[in-house]
């Protein structure tokens, strides 16, 4: 019997996909889709609920077919390939487990499908629910389970079989918090157990920084950019990545040449800035509240309105001399808390310039 | 007394009232359903257990056994009992090769074309039973409009008896009792989530095994259900055999018509009666732990 469950890389797969798109009446699904996920890696899909996330997860698994484009995995052409016969795992949002089957029933159901014998079957089937850390539940009613039990037997089910893809629909959207998160580095761990190439959907940002190797976030149908977790959180290719990842104040900037200035200040930034019109990004944890010597650091004077506690943090919000409001964000420690400036009074903040993000004015990468 | 018992006495009080309270609601909700209850006791137990008394009324108005004697002796009556039995079991086997393909059919439209496609179905309801029946016959005599089309068209050449007999009386029941299978089980059907079978075909699923392993047994329910509407329908069905069947087709309903119109001998109607119950009873009894099996074993909703 293989033993591939406990050995790493099961050959993985490469996907490349090119130009699918997708209508549904005058409204693009997918827009001329251009992407490739590379063979073993950690693929992240995400975006707002309607960006067409799930459709292009559903063009991979077969059960939308597109109205043109080209999807191979491998060097296969699998485009016209009923989902039956592609060969991949999935894990449903809804976990879509069989009511009328028990836990082994239910991973069993693949192999069985494959005519593999009921004693090698039998074997599997235990190994695949051990790895999930439900080893002795294959006798169980999926109605007995758990949520995160039933999240666990699904991802069994999908990779039973030893699929060189794994797809995953939001598979963690039903779970508490807590549990949320265990999962999420277990999936993880598994991922690199296992080394199959996956594709995992979801639109909580958290999640995706977590999880991922790299992230495609999706809007309109369309890539905005796919870049590794860091690069997508700090360089951000256009604002609508910048927006949609973490919080962020834009603040508009001009541009003569080499000098970028904000509000007639020059400021300094160490990344080469893209062409075109550009903003400025701030995130609220990358500002520093300045108490006088400061080193080379963008400066902006600011009178505080409102300062928020969260327990872990506080969010502190403030006023520049134009109108527009930033967000401070700053760890709370006994001291930091209570030392905040009043609500009303004055303050210098500070950016650093390794922090002073410059980002394309457009909301789209060809905008 | 201490200070920590006196909270636990007003305690206790307020358990007494809440405990009132309970029982109040209890017996207002019970007033509110008291209607019904008058209801039901007035037009089913009263009569049916003046006919269960009647069963045991003899012929000269004593106590005695004798109307059920006679049914398990007499040869006639155990022909009526498989008769009825045998038409039952055939419309409700006909009605699931029927009913299933045509509300799975249903079940893959969209919305609205269902909608449309279950009004057609829905539509032999709002006319009258009879007028059907009567209708079918006209459609199935020697003389009908299927004989004379067929013999036209020389598929045939002598006209076939398809009425006043068994053919007639199931074709009839069928196109009655249709309905009652198709609404429960396309209810069933429609509530099967599509990603059940998403999931069945992404695991290597193609549609044939796709259906065997996972559609039918989650429709199964929903299946079991019209069948079983259907059958005991059919037990108790008078008007279509009687017209169909030309007085060829007795069934129970038929005999203990005659009883009563043609020899006035309520004890043996009755007798009839309390026996069709009694075996109705059995059958859902038998059926309703079948599904409960069924639902322990996950396949219900």
């Amino acid at each position: 019997m293989r033993d591939s469950l406990t050995d790493t890389a099961t050959e993985a797969l490469p996907i490349t996909i090119r130009g699918v798109t997708k209508t549904y009446g005058r409204v693009h699904a997918l827009d001329d889709v251009d992407l490739d996920i590379r063979s073993g890696e950690f693929l992240t899909l995400l975006g707002p609920s309607g960006s067409g996330k799930t459709t292009l997860l559903m063009v991979l698994a077969g059960f939308i077919r597109p109205d043109r484009g080209s999807l191979r995995f491998g060097d296969d052409e699998v485009i016209r390939l009923p989902p039956h016969k592609r060969d991949l795992g999935m894990v449903f949002q809804n976990y879509a487990l069989f009511p009328h089957m028990t836990v082994a029933g239910n991973v069993a159901y693949p192999l069985r499908l494959r005519g593999i014998s009921k004693a090698e079957a039998a074997e599997r089937v235990e190994k695949a629910l051990e790895t999930v850390q439900l080893g002795g539940y294959g006798a169980r009613r999926i109605t007995q389970l758990s949520g995160g039990q039933k999240q666990r037997v699904a991802l069994a089910r999908a990779i039973v079989f030893e699929p060189r893809i794994l797809l995953m629909d939001e598979p963690l959207s039903a779970l508490d918090k807590k549990l949320r998160e265990r999962m999420q580095i277990e999936l993880r761990h598994l991922h690199d157990k296992l080394g199959m190439t996956t594709v995992y959907v979801t639109h909580d940002q958290r999640e995706a920084l977590t999880m991922s190797d790299r992230i495609a976030v999706i809007n309109h149908g369309r890539v905005m950019q796919i870049d590794t977790p860091s690069r997508i959180y700090d360089h951000p290719a256009n604002r609508f990545v910048a927006d949609f990842i973490g919080e962020s104040t834009f603040l508009p900037v001009g541009r003569d040449g080499p000098v970028v200035a904000y509000e007639g200040q020059p400021l300094s930034y160490t990344d080469t800035p893209p062409s075109g019109d550009l903003v400025l990004m701030i995130r609220p944890e990358r500002l520093r509240i300045l108490t006088g010597e400061a080193r080379e650091a963008n400066r902006f004077e600011a009178t505080v309105t409102d300062i928020v506690y969260q327990g872990d943090s506080y969010l502190m919000y403030a006023r520049l001399a134009d109108g527009a409001e930033v967000a401070v964000r700053g760890v709370i420690r006994s001291t930091t808390f209570s030392a905040l400036p009043e609500v009303g009074g004055s303050v210098t903040l500070g950016l650093d310039p390794e922090d002073t993000v410059l980002i394309p004015a457009g909301d789209a990468p060809d905008e | 007394m201490s200070e920590a018992a006196l909270p636990m006495a007003a305690a206790a009080t307020h358990a007494d009232d809440l405990r009132r309270d309970a029982r109040r609601e209890q017996l207002a909700l019970f007033g509110l359903a008291s209607p019904a209850l008058l209801l039901v006791m007035v037009v089913l137990v009263i009569p049916v257990g003046w006919l269960f008394y009647l069963s045991f009324i003899g012929a000269d108005g004593s106590f005695s056994l004798e109307n059920y004697e006679r049914m398990f002796d007499s040869k006639s009556y155990r022909r009526i009992f498989w008769t009825t039995f045998e038409i039952s079991f055939l419309t409700t086997g006909i009605c699931i090769l029927i009913g299933y393909p045509l509300a799975y059919f249903l079940a893959q439209l969209p919305r609205r074309a269902a909608n449309l496609c279950l009004i057609t179905v829905l539509l032999p309801f709002w006319t009258s039973l009879l007028v059907r029946t009567y209708a079918w016959l006209v459609l199935l005599q020697r003389k009908g409009l299927i004989n004379e089309w067929a013999i036209d068209l020389g598929l045939w050449d002598e006209p076939v008896k398809l009425a006043h007999n068994m053919t007639g009386t199931v074709i009839g029941m069928v196109h009655i009792m249709l309905p009652f299978l198709v609404l429960p089980l396309y209810g069933s059907m429609k509530a099967i989530d599509r990603d059940y079978l998403r999931a069945a075909a992404n695991l290597g699923a193609g549609p044939v095994r796709n259906f065997w392993t996972v559609f039918l047994p989650l429709s199964l329910p929903g299946l079991f259900a019209g069948a079983l509407i259907v059958f005991v329908l059919c037990l108790g069905f008078y008007v279509t055999p009687a017209v169909l069947g030309g007085g060829k087709v007795i069934m129970v309903s038929m005999k203990i018509a005659s009883n009563i119109e043609l020899f006035v001998n309520w004890g043996a109607a009755s007798a009839l009666g309390v026996v069709l119950l009694a075996a109705t009873l059995v059958i859902l009894f038998t059926a309703a732990r079948f599904v409960k099996l069924d639902r322990l074993a996950g396949g219900g909703h």
